[in-house]
């Protein structure tokens, strides 16, 4: 359900009401995106959806269709940048992990067109399985990186994003968080700007990272720094907020801007505020702030790297208060009252949830058919005793969860498969790993190929919903193609097996499953029932 | 003018129906917003909230500071409570009486209408009843959004207008049973 479902809807003349994964959607179409490539991710998804629904962006084709994964991705935006034309990958924060090598060389051999890498992080994780901060993916990576404050900063940044990309010829990040990924507020348009037409290179060994290549290019992404440091000071992005305090002085980045002027406003604070929406960070704009005051407050959403930088690890005379020295929480997002707190203005007593309130987690829907997949192999495998499935990134992993306790991992996008494949080598047997069609393609079938090579004595349980189901049901490159795609990667035929789960098809689907896992050698099971949400979505329209 | 209100319910219950009807009434009234919603995993049946901020002044938040929210407006009773940290000591409890049970230990009926009663402003509506009068269960939470908009300071009309927006597309139908619930709520809200 959003507002606007078409985003050419204009409500007010110039003025859309976007999410901040609009708003960055909207910002890179108005700067001339040839195409955008991403898998989808919590809180990164709605950005791509956005310009797949965009009028202006089908106007101009402006490529928007799902990539594989991150990682092919960013190599495909890449690779338009080569040839000239503005691109952007966009994706969750753990999804960065797995596009982190064309990250960090794209960084070397650097751009033609300009390039964006969109990063959403995730801080407390609510839909994610950690909260690593990108924004020190940029800094690994030493390339400049933007951190809107608002849903208005977040088109401005993104416009600005590709013009700083050109210019440095440097892959630009752009870092949003949950919150204003997912927040809606007014956004500007300015007038939009043609796409680059295509070009090659200059230099047609730019791209070339050959040893000998490679050290020159990395010796001018050093020489480059102090320019991209210059740049964030002269940008206007990382500014100073005179205020009548003497004493404190407040660094607020990206994000933790907005919490800070709330709580200013509701106790009359007016602290000097150095703001951050821009690295690197001069070294000098900080030293500047922090000698004028006598203790400073660094608010950031995410890990402390900014406190980090400040603190190091010698004696110093100066106070530097933050999520280092418990002034605020080292984990999770945060939030106005947190700031509150952390500033010592926090007003009376705070109110408890009532204990009558019961946790409510999610859970998998009504007629789900990973539920009945999991009530199968649940039966099928009660012989051999508990302890013995790995998992994956999905819906599916609700599976961890009573009433039906089935699986015993989940960690990165298709472990699910190498790990079962590294326990039967321990001698585990048998050895189950439970994957989502989508998951599959993006990062399971080289997985499948390793356990296939070695014959190693792992099933594989498919559980195929014919989509991208947790994030909200994008297409799923597996649908239709899972039989082929086992038997090419050399699974024997008689060994990938197709059930339906349906209660009716229990018993049937307890034997497949049975059979399969006393097989020593590798077996498939593609457990084959639409997503349930998609099947009534389809229904309504 | 400033209304804090955050919108509470199971994931799958339109709450993010009723913060888009409320977004557009704001915006097109001329008011500044922020509105914070919850996608993934937790829409799958779980407990989902939204954050919405209107304001005749540039709202810098997007989240509401606990203590300071006018009004929880809530589709399900157990949901409801779950944010009575961030209400304000005059802030209004909105919400409907029909529990979603969908977890094993969810509390007695009982119970859960004694806390809410102990909020002074309080609208306890059994919501589904009047949806269903009106046409339909399934705009439940159109009456919960009509009954809290006798305390929110948007006209209906901008209300109604907002939903012509949003569910034009679905049929004349649709916005028709949309509009008649928002009525029949406010009518039920004013009653309280």
């Amino acid at each position: 359900m959003y507002i606007f479902e078409q985003p050419s809807t204009e409500l007010l003349m110039s003025k859309l009401v976007l999410l901040g994964d609009e708003a960055v959607a909207q910002g890179a179409l108005d700067a001339g995106l040839s195409g955008v490539y991403a898998y989808p991710g919590t809180p990164s998804t709605e950005i791509t959806e956005y310009i797949q629904r965009s009028g202006q962006a089908r106007q101009r084709n402006v490529h928007a269709d799902w990539s594989v994964n991150e990682k092919t991705a960013l190599e495909a935006a890449l690779g338009m940048s080569y040839a000239g034309k503005r691109s952007m990958a966009c994706m969750k924060h753990v999804g960065l992990n797995v596009a982190a090598d064309p990250f960090m060389n794209a960084a070397l051999t650097g751009v033609s067109g300009g390039l964006l890498v969109v990063a959403a992080d995730d801080p407390s994780m609510h839909s994610s399985q950690n909260e690593q901060d990108s924004r020190f993916y940029g800094k690994f990576a030493m390339i400049p990186v933007l951190e809107p404050s608002s849903q208005q900063e977040a088109y401005d940044l993104t416009r600005y994003g590709f013009g700083l990309s050109e210019k440095f010829r440097l892959p630009v990040m752009i870092r949003v968080t949950t919150r204003l990924a997912h927040s809606r507020s007014a956004v500007i348009r300015s007038a939009a700007r043609e796409e680059n037409s295509m070009a090659l290179p200059a230099n047609l060994r730019q791209f070339i990272l050959l040893p000998a290549l490679a050290r020159k290019k990395f010796k001018l992404l050093l020489s480059t720094f102090e320019e991209l440091e210059e740049e964030g000071k002269s940008s206007g992005l990382n500014r100073l907020e005179k205020g009548t305090g003497k004493k404190r002085g407040v660094i607020a980045c990206g994000l933790a801007y907005n919490y800070y002027r709330e709580v200013a406003e509701m106790h009359r604070l007016d602290d000097p505020v150095l703001k951050i929406s821009q690295y690197p960070v001069h070294p000098e704009l900080l030293r500047n702030f922090v000698n004028a005051v006598e203790e400073v407050f660094v608010l950031e959403e995410g890990y402390p790297l900014v406190e980090e930088s400040l603190r190091g690890v010698l004696e110093s005379r100066y106070v530097i208060r933050g999520r280092m020295d418990g002034a605020l929480p080292r984990d999770g997002e945060l939030n106005p009252s947190l700031v509150e707190k952390a500033l010592g203005v926090r007003e009376g007593q705070p109110v408890t949830v009532p204990e009558i309130v019961k946790d409510r987690p999610p859970a998998l829907c009504n007629g789900c058919g990973h539920i009945d997949m999991f009530k199968a192999l649940n039966e099928a495998i009660a012989d051999y005793g508990p302890g013995r499935v790995f998992s994956d990134i999905g819906c599916y992993t609700l599976g961890a969860l009573p009433p039906y306790n089935a699986i015993n991992s989940c960690v990165d996008m298709g472990a699910s498969v190498t790990m079962a494949k590294g326990a039967a080598d321990a001698g585990m047997f048998p050895s189950v790993a439970v994957i989502g069609d989508s998951t599959f393609t993006h990062s399971g079938m080289t997985g499948l190929l390793d356990a296939v090579l070695e014959a190693s004595p792992v099933t594989v349980i498919i559980s195929d919903n014919s989509t991208t189901g947790m994030t909200g049901g994008q297409k799923s490159h597996a649908t239709g193609r899972l039989v082929e795609i086992c038997g090419g990667l050399g699974v024997e035929k008689e060994h990938v097996r197709v059930m339906i789960p349906l209660r009716k098809n229990h018993d049937k689907n307890v034997a497949i499953i049975r059979e399969e896992l006393a097989h020593q050698g590798v077996s498939v099971v593609i457990s084959q029932r639409e997503c349930i949400q998609m099947v009534r979505k389809k229904r309504v329209s | 003018m400033k209304k804090d209100i955050i919108l509470a319910g199971v994931g799958g219950q339109g709450i993010l129906s009723i913060a888009a009807v409320i977004g557009i009434a704001a915006v097109e009234s001329g008011r500044y917003l922020k509105q914070a919603e919850v996608h993934g995993m937790s829409q799958r049946g779980g407990a989902v909230e939204s954050h919405l901020r209107i304001s005749d002044k540039p709202v810098h938040s997007d989240l509401i500071p606990e203590g300071e929210c006018d009004m929880i407006l809530s589709v399900e009773p157990m949901e409801a409570l779950r944010h009575l940290p961030f209400l304000a000591a005059e802030g209004w409890i909105v919400t409907s009486s029909n529990p979603f049970r969908n977890i094993e230990d969810y509390p007695v009926d009982e119970q859960i209408f004694a806390e809410i009663r102990k909020v002074r402003n309080h609208i306890l509506l059994d919501a589904e009843k009047i949806a269903g009068e009106v046409g339909s269960r399934r705009v439940s939470n159109m009456v919960m959004l009509g009954a809290a908009s006798v305390h929110l300071d948007l006209p209906a009309k901008k209300l109604e207008e907002a939903m012509e927006t949003l569910f034009g597309r679905k049929g004349e139908d649709v916005v028709r049973m949309n509009i008649a619930a928002l009525q029949a709520g406010r009518d039920a809200g004013k009653r309280v």
